[in-house]
């Protein structure tokens, strides 16, 4: 069964997604079949860690399967996991179930469509991190549009189909130079397998894998799309965007752009690490003048888009160690904080901060969870995320001391725009809509937030779960896999 | 005294495909007479589709057993893989038809008619793509031709009909003429019909350069460009395919095309090799034509029908791409792309369609709103035939695109693919337009047709957008069964 598992973890919530599609359901069936099948996913993922072969120096992919899909051009279905795309799948599965128990609990209008689209993004997003035949990732890459563009066009909020359109054009924009990337490198190599491939010098095919990347991380300057889709998306998509999806892009740097293009990633590095400066810097500062939460979350995401390709690019081990347990840490973070924004805005109607505040008093659950999570996102020593900026910022300064020195003072704005928030939401004096009929959370609510915290609580105390489990045990080089040292 | 005529042989069962459509025209002619008038409509999309049925069926047999193409009866057809893999498609096409045409308002004393050259009208497409010779090829495409012409304008109660059918006449005659004098001017210059045997004349006789050849040549590209309605041969196309029956336009949108696609590989391949050089770039530039008018103009159209009929033009761009390509795996990309590209049309018109006879009138952008949850199986698939044309993954649209990009890139021209990109972005516009009106828009409500109320669920045309569906995402996961089929179709030419 082990051989099966990436396969099973890919095609178990699709199946489920044409369940809910096909057999008609009641919406607290249909519901709690879609909760069930999410944790089952988690259940297999949780199985597939405990079964996953750390001792292997190399990191070699494990639970792999391969099968022709078409010979001429060389494409198969071929799938397996690294380590390092283990823990980020995981983080996965854990904010897809909490996303989806999320939309269960706040009872989403037709849900048969709502419930098997979010499945469907499920088995898409865990195809990404599986795929290992360079069309397939773009297969999965695309196919996640799909589900995230009805999500957001159907369910979003008033402005959303003009955030729905931005969202496509951006990201499709980017997908097609992909596609021609893809075409590109496939008929370099001679195939289309990303484990059996040469090392290609391309600038060119580079550019066109990094373009999409940018566009869905999204990099500085290609963040256009980026307030608009995460403000009119519901939380819970917002949280899977922000959360998961822009992984993806980070993901596909670490495992195409990084791994197969040692010469093209040496030569730009210096133009791709300013970028994820500027961005760093400029999102913190954005997100400081943030008029709302969700602006907050979507600039502070992009923010961290930016340190993870830091650390990326440092194409070191500390900085790729400290790249994926950021990935992950940032996941969490921003999925517990927009299902957060999520909750207050159900209450109050609304986000801004202008007409939030004092919600702490009399509401200790939610100014517990708010202090916790933004805690530990503004990288206070001891949390995960302060683990994971230091490995960056470390595997940085072999690149140049001034890259750190600008990040460290990304830092301190993620620690403005942080308590900024906290405590415009927490502290201030409450407004008189913020009365007593603002409940605090629920139990069902802290049943999905929990969970999330806890998840980032105990990255905080073992950060090297991550590090040590992504790149080999123990080993101080690189793996092979990486094709320069 | 009587001079003994010799008869060539004649292979009955290289020409089955044809005979069956044919033989089902007349019997749907005679239930046109025969027959009380209730019976007509059952019993001639009956025959019809046991007639479509046979042919493929027909057609797949002669692919099974024509390991080695010949030219059959007197070198006037050709019995090879590639015509057979063409009349399955057409073959194909036309059975979904009849269940898209079944419940179509129709005045009941031409129904048996409408049969009769459905009928006909794919026979005369299954005679044309194994046509061998330049007189077999025109008397092919008059045989279809002129059934469309009366098709289009059959429905003589609805508005634009007759004049579809006219303009598609008049400028449709037009093409055909054109193709005409260019072979004439073919055959001045080479002395031979067949196109073999034209390729060889060219060598011998070192005509490569002969200026009459190429006019010829330049003007039978026009004239199938014309069949193909590739920019800039194209100007018919929105109109025809707005004013012709629905049904009619989903058929014309598969088989016609797939008719002249695969002709134009066959001609230009076999009898012109020797200027692949030059049609290449003719090809090309026809491609960049079509990408820019057929995307640039279903842009801004309110019309479903006008602008699935745009988008065809565009499509035809895409796959004239695995034309201009001029490699064995642009044959097989052109005819991989036709099978998903064909089902998408049918079943994207044959929607259009549903909803035109629930509402009455023009289906637009507008009055589509909310359909996708009225008609949960409607909707969702045409949000799946949507999202095949843009090209997305899980529908055989992405891999006949990427298929089309490789040959492309192989061919070394990568120009050519970024042409393509550019336009599969644009083209997103409208197809995603259409999800849009589908399922993000507050629902118009129903609005009964003005008379009679609303049409009673139409179990076939759901069944024929059922199969559709079935072929549009199973042509993603078949892909290898399928390249294979279309592989050796594409071995009997010689590139």
């Amino acid at each position: 069964m082990d051989r099966w598992l990436a396969t099973i973890l890919i095609f178990l919530p699709v199946a489920g997604a044409l369940v809910c599609w096909l057999v008609p359901m009641r919406r607290f069936t249909l519901g709690s079949f879609a909760t069930l099948v999410a944790l089952v996913e988690v259940g297999f993922w949780v199985l597939a860690v405990e079964r996953f072969d750390y001792s292997e120096p190399t990191g070699a992919l494990q639970f792999e399967r391969r099968g022709s899909w078409f010979s001429d051009l060389g494409v198969s279905y071929h799938v397996g996991f690294f380590p390092f795309a283990l823990w980020l799948a995981g983080m996965a599965v854990v904010v897809m179930a909490a996303a989806i128990a999320y939309a269960f609990w706040s009872g989403r209008e037709r849900p048969r469509a709502y419930f098997g689209l979010m499945l469907f993004l499920t088995g898409a997003i865990i195809g990404v991190f599986a795929a290992q035949d360079v069309l397939l990732f773009y297969v999965f890459w695309e196919a996640m549009l799909i589900p995230l563009y009805v999500l957001m066009g159907v369910w979003g909020g008033p402005n959303r189909q003009a955030a729905t359109l931005k969202f496509v054009i951006y990201t499709m924009a980017g997908s097609l130079l992909m596609l021609g990337a893809v075409i590109a490198f496939g008929f370099a190599n001679g195939s289309f397998d990303l484990v059996d491939s040469k090392p290609n010098q391309s600038v060119w095919i580079f550019l066109g894998f990094a373009a999409a990347f940018a566009v869905k991380a999204p990099l500085f300057p290609f963040h256009g799309w980026l307030p608009d889709a995460y403000r009119e998306s519901p939380a819970e998509v917002a949280a899977v965007l922000s959360g998961v999806v822009s992984k993806t892009a980070t993901y596909g740097f670490l495992r195409i752009g990084i791994t197969q293009f040692g010469d093209p990633v040496k030569d730009l590095r210096t133009p791709i690490l300013v970028l994820a400066v500027v961005g760093l810097l400029y999102g913190s500062l954005v997100a400081f003048r943030a008029p709302d939460i969700r602006g907050v979350i979507a600039y502070s995401s992009m923010a961290q888009m930016g340190l993870i390709t830091l650390g990326l690019f440092a194409t070191n081990l500390s900085g790729l160690n400290g790249a994926v347990l950021q990935m992950v840490n940032h996941g969490l973070i921003s999925a517990t904080l927009f299902l957060l924004a999520g909750a207050v805005e159900r209450r109050t109607t609304t986000g801004e901060f202008a007409r939030l505040g004092g919600m702490a008093r009399g509401r200790p659950a939610l100014a517990t969870m708010l202090m916790t999570t933004g805690i530990i996102a503004l990288a206070v020593p001891g949390s995960g995320a302060f683990a994971g900026e230091f490995l960056i910022l470390l595997g940085v300064f072999v690149q140049g001391w001034a890259w750190t020195v600008l990040g460290a003072v990304a830092i301190v704005f993620a620690a403005m725009y942080m308590l900024r928030l906290i405590s415009a939401v927490l502290h201030r004096d409450a407004p008189p809509t913020i009365n007593d009929s603002v409940l605090d959370l629920r139990p069902a609510e802290l049943g999905i937030l929990v969970p999330l915290v806890a998840c980032l609580i105990f990255l905080s105390f073992w950060p090297a779960a991550i590090t040590d489990h992504s790149f080999g045990a123990g080993s101080r080089d690189l793996p092979g896999l990486f094709t320069f040292r | 005294m009587i001079a003994a005529v010799n008869t060539p042989s004649v292979d009955w069962f290289a020409l089955s495909p044809e005979l069956v459509l044919l033989g089902v025209s007349a019997i749907a002619l005679l239930f046109a007479v025969l027959l009380p008038a209730r019976l007509r409509r059952p019993l001639g999309a009956f025959v019809c589709a046991g007639g479509y049925l046979g042919a493929f069926v027909a057609a797949a047999l002669v692919y099974a057993y024509s390991s080695e193409p010949v030219s059959e009866i007197a070198d006037a057809i050709s019995r090879d893989r590639l015509a057979a893999l063409a009349q399955m498609f057409i073959a194909g096409a036309g059975l979904l038809v009849v269940g898209v045409s079944y419940s179509e308002r129709m005045r009941d004393d031409h129904v048996a008619e409408y049969y009769a050259l459905l009928a006909a009208a794919g026979g005369g497409m299954a005679f044309l793509v194994s046509a061998n010779n330049l007189l077999t090829l025109f008397l092919g495409l008059e045989w279809f031709s002129i059934c469309l012409y009366i098709l289009c304008a059959i429905d003589v109660d609805l508005v634009g009909s007759l004049e579809a059918g006219l303009k598609y006449l008049v400028i449709g005659s037009f093409g055909s003429a054109i193709l005409l004098f260019g072979s004439a001017l073919v055959y001045a210059s080479t002395g031979a019909l067949r196109f073999g045997a034209i390729a060889t004349s060219v060598d011998v006789n070192g005509l490569s350069d002969d200026v009459v050849l190429l006019t010829g040549l330049a003007m039978i590209l026009a004239g199938l460009g014309f069949k193909a309605s590739a920019a800039p041969f194209h100007m018919w196309t929105p109109d025809v395919y707005e004013g012709a029956p629905t049904p009619v336009t989903s058929f014309m949108s598969a088989a016609t095309k797939t008719t002249a696609l695969v002709l134009m590989l066959r001609v230009l391949t076999i009898a012109f090799p020797q200027e692949t050089h030059l049609w290449r770039i003719a090809v090309a530039v026809i491609v960049c034509a079509s990408l820019a008018v057929g995307n640039l103009a279903a842009l801004v159209q309110r019309n479903v029908k006008r602008m699935l009929a745009y988008s065809s033009i565009s499509h035809a761009g895409f796959m004239l791409i695995g034309i201009a390509a001029a490699n064995q795996l642009g044959a097989r990309a052109l005819l991989y792309y036709l099978i998903p590209y064909s089902a998408m049309s049918v079943g994207a018109f044959a929607v259009v369609a549903a909803r035109e006879r629930e509402l009455g009138q023009p289906v637009t952008l507008d009055n589509l709103s909310g359909f996708g949850w009225e008609r949960p199986m409607l909707g969702a698939s045409m949000w799946v035939f949507m999202l095949g044309f843009a090209g997305f993954p899980l529908t055989g649209g992405f891999v006949g695109k990427f298929y089309v990009f490789s040959a492309a890139y192989e061919s070394g021209w990568v120009w050519l693919v970024i042409v393509g990109l550019v336009a599969t972005a644009v083209s997103l516009y409208y197809y995603l337009g259409v999800v849009r009106s589908l399922y993000m828009r507050p629902s118009i409500g129903l609005q009964p047709a003005p008379m009679g109320g609303s049409p009673p669920a139409e179990r076939l045309l759901q069944a024929s957008v059922a199969a559709c569906l079935v072929v549009t995402i199973g042509s993603f996961f078949a892909v290898q069964p399928l390249i294979d089929l279309c592989r050796n179709a594409a071995e009997v030419l010689p590139l």
